[in-house]
């Protein structure tokens, strides 16, 4: 960026909360039902229907808001937002305006995008609307069709203050803004479904300048790298028209991945008098204090406080607790089998690795992985005390994941236990030294890197179950070196 | 014969379900023509339901309060299967997938619907001279309105084609066509009943009420519509006491308030005259008559025309040609802008449309503040008053209307005038107080005056009670509309 400019960045995130039905009806949110499954006569918006307010969706709300540390309003208020659109089918959406559920709250951002605390302005519960299906129909070029599946699914609109100054910062924010989310389980995370979707109000000044410039939005950005590309665009495209001597227009904007650019959809000259009021057919959303605390009492500890006590209790390097408070479910996952099986690096280690990396395999979540904390802490224990090595482990941690049989059954079943006694393993020495003369002279003449080939050879003798250090030190016993 | 003697003889045996829903429909065959009350009449359905509820009482099964009774729907009102159109244009041929709660819970009691009934297009009228389906005529004067916008449901229960209708009221649309056809017509507290499946007209204002004879048929219906439904989140969890055991007829002590101020211009002398002789009536009975004063009233219908059209103008969005009723002949290069303008254009009627852009305009950005806001204040300051008297008073009494029925044509030209008719009716809706007509006499035309009285929230026991207890001493409800008369005895031969 031109440093004789600096960016002002602020986002809506709107967020569509994890209920079973609708904000207003009865109708599931389960995506991917064929057009007009979940409808009824209220998010069509028939004649005479009435909306009536899902308790749980306010629930997820208050979660949401509590643990980004908003106030929550004892009283808030739904209003209806006019304007006309196929996809609207009451010819208004009913939202919050002048009385929102929340107010204030933020963020901590890390000093590697400036350290600051990005403020919150309000959040507030929405209904979304439904879908004009423009394309896909044998007439599409005539018509029009409409898909009301969305119509009345619950959201959240998350709006911070302006209080960001690169695209890098505001990337990080919706996606730190998301992780907690996913954690609360208030929301699932999925952007390409569209139920955690991002705008971005974007306007630069000059430095110590206290007024801000004039400001684009960019719309329905639904990933956080094409996040800080769109406004990174904006930024320079903003600066470009200022050292030209240009104004930027207020607008509304959307952006095109594919080229990398922003493209104008309707300027502020066109922008809608939505004419607010009061929605009479919902009286005002109490959350009283009981409410709320109870609320409050069960919310769970966040990713940035688990983080440091991981570090803490666990005394597990930074990089592991990262990568274990990636979800609630797997920080739990490892706690549970650190605690299990006392050996908190080993546990981390086993998580970071195997389990991640089976998960991505499979594409699945945690709480489908078949092997519990306490099976994995099972495998852990006979690693430690010898019983199988660490190369046989994971062929044991395999066959877990497939048959759901614990680790002990498997060694003792499949005879995978480690040898570990010398008059076992002193033959097979010496039957590897006596088929090798050719090594051992090598190595006697120095070239201990040989040394290794021969420990594989026993190893492999063994398939794998011999104990590597008895290995190692009954060989070097033989060799005299 | 009111709905209470209807069900009776059915249960006794006396007649059936089948014979009473004939009887009905013979009649509303007659006198229709002349009074175009019906929007739809549902014989066939009606005479099914009939048929079920005889077998059903044939078969010992438990019958409920409204068995065997006829009863009509303003055609606003949700019915699954049936045409609802709110006598507009816009919904003509739109036949909804559900039911009304009313609709549902009068079936549950036991009732017949028989037809749904003409009102003002989305019932915005004094006169149900708005609906696109031509007006009602008031049975007692075949030239003059019924009043409105329930003026079908009024005219139908006014002309005995059905003892019990229900009309909806928003500023005054079940009190005063039910004042202008000699029926009583009741508004409950707002929350009292459901208004889930009513075509919203205003939500905070809009609310459901029995058009009847009698003040014990009206709470014989509101008890059966009443209470509440997890439907509208706007209907009171309030218990509905008994209704019907709170028509004692005592009345000794009960203070009535009456606010003189109020009652001055352009109020007929035959209203007047009519008031002050049901006033005295009741004090006979035992009745404390005490002045009070509403310094707001006289806000009442300016407030009242602020909120009304702003909701409606979000109300009335959803008619917008895409997913049922009218739209409009789609030419090549139409964009759904133009869509939008001329389904609206085409299905709206003149005076829907005044209301729409009064109401966009009322709240619109720079003029939100000015009048919108500035009418909610002087609704609380309005509800204060109340408040205030009813410290004082158990039920406040008023005409229901400043005239008697005005003649078809007479006031269409000037909406002003027409909107002055709500004068004594809008303060139950603003304030959300339930509100009964009464008949109370008669001009020197022999049009039937009503009597008002407006209660406490949820108190319409003592509502009820005192608009009894003057019926017990009156007999104006029970006399027969002149017109609608005349129709019935008409020999058999004339056309
Ligand atoms: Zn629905």
């Amino acid at each position: 960026m031109s440093d004789t400019f600096e960016a002002v960045i602020g986002l809506e995130i709107h967020a569509q909360l994890l209920t079973a039905t609708k904000i207003f009806c009865g109708c599931s949110t389960a995506f991917g039902a064929p057009p007009n499954a979940h409808a009824c006569p209220v998010c069509v918006g028939l004649p005479g229907a009435l909306p009536v307010l899902n308790r749980r969706a306010v629930d997820l709300a208050v979660t949401a808001a509590l643990a980004l540390g908003c106030e929550v309003q004892e009283r808030s208020v739904f209003a209806r937002k006019n304007y006309f659109y196929p996809d609207l089918p009451k010819g208004y959406q009913i939202s919050q305006f002048e009385l929102p559920l929340a107010l204030g709250g933020g963020l901590q951002m890390p000093a590697s995008v400036g350290g600051r605390f990005v403020k919150l302005t309000r959040i507030h519960m929405e209904e979304d609307a439904g879908k004009s299906l423009h394309e896909g129909f044998a007439d599409s070029d005539r018509k029009t069709y409409l898909d009301y599946n969305r119509s009345g699914v619950p959201l959240v609109e998350i709006v911070s203050e302006p209080d960001m100054r690169s695209a890098e910062e505001a990337a990080l924010f919706f996606e730190t803004l998301r992780q907690i989310l996913v954690w609360l389980g208030v929301n699932d995370g999925n952007m390409d479904e569209g139920s955690l979707r991002c705008d971005a109000n974007v306007s630069v000044r000059r430095p110590g300048d206290p007024k801000l410039g004039t400001k684009t939005e960019v719309k329905n950005v639904n990933s956080f790298r094409y996040l800080e590309k769109a406004i990174e665009f904006e930024i320079g495209r903003h600066i470009d028209v200022l050292d030209h001597g240009g104004r930027i227009v207020q607008e509304t904007r959307l952006f095109d991945a594919a080229q990398g650019k922003t493209y104008s959809m309707r300027s502020k000259e066109e922008a809608h008098d939505y004419r607010y009021f009061p929605e009479p057919d919902l009286p005002p959303l109490m959350v009283d204090a009981a409410r709320r605390d109870r609320i409050k009492a069960a919310l769970p500890e966040l990713p940035e406080a688990r983080r440091r006590r991981l570090i803490a209790e666990y005394g597990i390097p930074e990089y592991d607790a990262a990568l274990l408070t990636q979800t609630r479910g797997v920080a739990d996952y490892f706690e549970q089998t650190a605690r299990s099986c006392g050996n908190a690096k080993a546990a981390s280690n086993w998580v970071m690795g195997e389990v991640l990396r089976n998960m991505k395999e499979r594409a699945v979540a945690i709480e489908a992985v078949p092997i519990t904390p306490a099976a994995l802490a099972g495998l852990i224990t006979i690693v430690e005390q010898g019983t199988i090595s660490s190369t046989v482990a994971k062929d044991v941690f395999a066959r877990m994941y497939d048959t759901g049989r614990a680790a002990a059954e498997i060694v003792a079943a499949d005879g995978l236990a480690q040898i570990s006694d010398t008059s076992s393993l002193e033959p097979i020495v010496q039957r590897v030294l006596a088929a090798h003369p050719d090594v051992v002279a090598e190595i006697k003449a120095g070239k201990d890197r040989k040394f290794q080939f021969l420990v594989g050879q026993v190893m492999k003798e063994t398939r794998g179950k011999g104990d590597p250090k008895l290995v190692t030190d009954l060989m070097r016993a033989a060799l005299g070196t | 014969m009111t709905a209470r003697q209807l069900t009776q003889q059915i249960r006794r045996g006396d007649t059936s379900a089948v014979a009473v829903c004939e009887a009905h429909l013979d009649r509303i065959k007659t006198l229709e023509p002349a009074v175009s009350a019906f929007n739809t009449v549902t014989a066939e359905r009606a005479l099914a339901r009939a048929r079920s509820l005889d077998a059903l009482q044939q078969a010992g099964a438990p019958l409920g309060p409204l068995h065997g009774v006829p009863v009509a729907l303003k055609d606003n009102m949700c019915t699954a299967g049936v045409p609802t159109t709110a006598s507009s244009k816009i919904l003509r041929g739109f036949v909804p997938p559900y039911n009304a709660t009313v609709a549902t819970r009068l079936e549950a009691a036991g009732a017949v619907i028989v037809g749904k009934t003409n009102l003002d297009e989305f019932a915005m009228g004094s006169s149900t001279e708005n609906s696109a389906l031509g007006p009602t005529r008031n049975p007692w004067d075949l030239d003059r309105t019924p009043g409105g916008s329930s003026g079908g449901s009024a005219a139908a229960v006014a002309a005995g084609m059905v003892p019990l209708a229900l009309g909806s009221d928003t500023g005054g649309s079940i009190r005063q066509p039910a004042a202008l056809c000699g029926i009583v017509g009741l508004k409950p507290t707002y929350g009292r009943v459901s208004r889930y499946g009513l075509m919203a007209f205003a939500s905070s204002l809009d609310q459901i009420g029995p058009l009847t004879h009698t003040v014990e048929d009206a709470a014989l219906m509101l008890a059966a519509i009443g209470g509440h439904d997890g439907h509208d989140a706007t209907s009171s969890s309030e218990q509905l006491p008994d209704l019907l055991a709170a028509l004692t007829g005592e009345v000794t002590g009960l203070r009535i308030g009456v606010p003189r101020a109020f009652l001055g211009d352009g109020v007929d002398p035959a209203i007047l005259a009519a008031f002050n002789a049901a006033l005295a009536t009741l004090a006979a009975r035992g009745a404390t008559l005490v002045d009070i004063e509403l310094p707001h009233a006289g806000y009442g219908i300016p407030v009242y025309y602020l909120i009304a059209t702003a909701e409606a103008s979000s109300n009335l969005a959803r008619y917008d040609g895409v997913r049922y009723g009218h739209r409009t002949a789609i030419e090549k290069d139409d964009t759904l802008r133009t869509m939008y303008e001329r389904s609206r254009d085409e299905g709206f009627g003149a005076e829907v449309k005044r209301r729409i852009m009064l109401g966009t305009y009322v709240l619109s950005a720079g003029y939100y503040d000015a009048y919108y806001l500035k009418a909610q204040q002087v609704r609380t300051l309005l509800r204060q008053d109340f408040e205030r008297v009813f410290a004082t008073v158990d039920v406040v009494a008023t005409p229901t209307t400043p005239t008697p029925a005005f003649k078809l044509g007479e006031k269409t030209s000037d909406p002003i005038q027409m909107y002055l008719n709500d004068i004594f009716t809008v303060s139950a809706n603003l304030t959300g107080l339930p509100a009964i007509s009464v008949p109370c006499g008669f001009s020197a035309g022999r049009l039937p005056i009503g009597l008002q009285f407006t209660g406490r929230s949820f108190d319409e026991v003592t509502l009820l009670r005192v608009a009894d207890a003057y019926q017990r001493d009156t007999a104006f409800h029970t006399e027969s509309p002149t017109a609608a008369e005349a129709l019935m005895n008409r020999p058999a031969s004339q056309p």
